[in-house]
């Protein structure tokens, strides 16, 4: 194991940032979210959660595809792609890492997205244990150790300092080029970890029951009169869409520019009513069936499609962000209840 | 890097066909004159015009047409009506196959078949038709029931009427909704002339239409004696992707571009109505 002192992390940020690009919790105006370390950022890493999850740095809230030149009645196709240089990803938290891998069924199932790819596979993702988690957390109920989040290097504040352990051949290698670091035995992670672990255990929301969640009960649950009610305040505003880190809807789109035509891709949301929108009809025409749709997509299609896996980490982001305070826990107590 | 499937090839409209007030058919081949790619009856393609936007389409002709792909397009949005105004040399771009298609080699092999289209209904179905013609020795009778709003509307009436009705062991049943000028043929809607005509029960059925004529037609199949398990249709859902990422066409825990768009009318039981 290595670690560094908290006073000297500045050095550890600098040296990473010198051989490639390094992306971490940053506070601009009041609000932590990943961006591109540069000299003079306030870095906010004991921030628990940035506002934004960390799904925008493999899935851009918009990204390019393609461009056409268009003459008369001819078109050219132009690949508009970036290639995705190595970078890292720093301060990661097991709940966000959890949903690369909801991220990567949809995306690395064939046919490869290509754009996604390339940058899942540039990333040396360094994960930290949350000291603190919150009361709006409940990863624990989908499978996730917030005090053991995994990834290519794992990081835990400990007192003082901080310590990592490299899990993967990439993070090995990240590691042992930072002259910064010094070797250590960890000493006072595991005690650390105990702690997060006794602090989960104690949150309000650790005691969710998915049992009910799986594809057989899926017209079921889809006829639930509780929809109705779980969705009347909703606004259709989709901003826990937005902050979601594993939804994964996007729209195509173009754009025209002087020099021609961009195509790009962008987050949408399945909560606005133009997402099923056709020229004829529109199938999910209330916000009770696009509420539904959400939440039924997480809680019981994804796992259908999936082994049981949910496409819920249980972040916790929707709970703090929802303007109605409506949110997945609700739903997760009304159709399933708490165990 | 490697090939993105959310990336277009270009395409030229070699010959554009009016076939109703409001359906054209469009023939699409590579600039070097090849079909873009093989596909399987019932599967669709994306087209596109760069500004214009794209939009998912059912391949009308059939995959025994080695020469060019077709696509009999409805003007009711923003890329049908851009694709109505354009002119033949006018270049698109395509991806695809996409969706399951209809089980051509499997379920409708050997069987008598029954195929029941209103209005642009027929796009679809036409590719299996002239699949099942080009490959007539596989299948057995086939009935076609057929009905539009008026005589004008039906869509590919001089190949209905100079080769489909002239094809070994095919009954060609058409009918429009009101009676017309020059029309000699049945009148009334879809759901009442299938329950008229009384076709066997030993067909495999094949549904394409707006949703209201699907429901009466099940409904009237079902009177006749039709199991669910013998009725296929297919399904029409906005789509972006194409390949079940997008989650634009999530119904259930199926994707309709890519687990779809053709589906048997018992599997569809097990989904949510929201198509």
């Amino acid at each position: 194991m290595k670690k560094i002192a908290l006073s000297n992390i500045d050095l550890l940020y600098k040296e990473i940032a010198g051989a490639q690009e390094l992306y971490l919790p940053v506070k601009v105006a009041g609000a932590t979210n990943f961006k591109k370390f540069e000299d003079g950022v306030e870095v906010d890493i004991k921030s628990l959660q940035t506002v934004k999850s960390a799904k925008d740095l493999f899935f851009p809230q918009s990204e390019d595809m393609m461009e056409f030149k268009t003459s008369g009645k001819s078109i050219e196709v132009i690949d508009a792609r970036k290639k995705a240089e190595p970078f890292v990803l720093f301060g990661v938290r097991g709940c966000d890492l959890k949903s690369f891998e909801v991220l990567d069924k949809v995306f690395l199932a064939e046919p490869v997205d290509t754009m996604y790819q390339a940058k899942r596979e540039a990333v040396t993702v360094v994960t930290l244990a949350c000291n603190n988690p919150e009361t709006s957390c409940f990863c624990k109920v989908f499978g996730v150790d917030a005090s053991n989040p995994k990834g290519d290097v794992q990081a835990t504040i400990v007192s003082d300092e901080m310590h990592f352990e490299a899990l993967t051949e990439k993070g090995e290698k990240l590691l042992s080029s930072l002259k910064c670091l010094e070797d250590c035995e960890g000493k006072g992670v595991e005690e650390e970890k105990a702690q997060i672990k006794e602090k989960i255990d104690a949150l309000p929301f650790v005691n969710l029951d998915l049992t009910n969640f799986k594809g057989e009960n899926l017209m079921e649950l889809f006829n639930r009169p509780e929809w109705e009610e779980l969705s009347k305040a909703c606004l259709g505003c989709g901003t826990c869409t937005f902050v979601c880190p594993t939804c994964q809807c996007f729209d195509i789109r173009d754009f025209q520019t002087n020099a021609g035509v961009k195509r790009f891709r962008c987050w949408d949301s399945c909560m606005y009513s133009e997402f099923t929108k056709m020229a004829a009809e529109n199938p999910r025409k209330n916000q009770m069936q696009r509420y539904r749709q959400r939440f039924m997509h997480k809680l019981c299609y994804f796992p259908s499609n999936n082994d049981g896996e949910y496409g819920c980490v249980g972040c916790g982001r929707c709970v703090k962000k929802c303007p109605q305070s409506l949110n997945i826990v609700k739903v997760i107590k009304k159709l399933g209840g708490n165990k | 890097m490697t090939n993105e499937a959310l990336i277009p090839v270009v395409g030229v409209i070699t010959d554009i066909r009016r076939d109703t007030p409001d359906v054209k058919t469009f023939r699409v081949v590579t600039p070097d004159g090849k079909k873009a790619f093989e596909h399987m009856p019932g599967q669709c393609a994306m087209l596109s015009i760069p500004g214009v936007g794209e939009a998912m389409f059912s391949i009308t002709s059939s995959p025994t047409n080695t020469e060019f792909m077709e696509f009999s397009i409805k003007k009711c949005g923003c890329v049908t009506s851009w694709l109505h105004s354009c002119e033949v040399g006018q270049m698109v771009t395509i991806r695809g196959p996409y969706g399951n298609g209809f089980p051509v080699t499997k379920d409708f092999k050997g069987k008598n078949l029954l195929f029941i289209a209103g209005g642009i209904g027929l796009a679809p179905l036409r590719s299996v038709i002239n699949y099942v013609r080009a490959n007539r020795a596989d299948y057995g009778t086939v009935d076609i029931v057929y009905g539009s709003r008026s005589m004008d509307d039906l869509v590919d009436f001089k190949e209905i009427q100079e080769e489909w009705k002239n094809e070994k062991d095919f009954n060609v049943y058409l009918t429009i909704d009101r009676p017309q000028e020059g029309w000699d043929g049945h009148v009334g809607f879809v759901p009442a002339y299938v329950k008229e005509v009384n076709i066997p029960t030993d067909r495999t059925a094949v549904l394409c239409g707006p949703p209201i004529m699907i429901k009466f037609t099940l409904q009237a199949l079902l009177e006749l004696g039709f199991e669910k398990t013998q009725v296929f249709t297919t399904l029409e859902f906005r789509m972006k992707c194409g390949i079940g990422k997008c989650g634009r066409c999530n119904v259930g825990d199926k994707y309709i571009c890519k687990d779809g768009p053709v589906f048997r009318m018992d599997q569809l039981e097990e989904l949510p109505s929201e198509y």
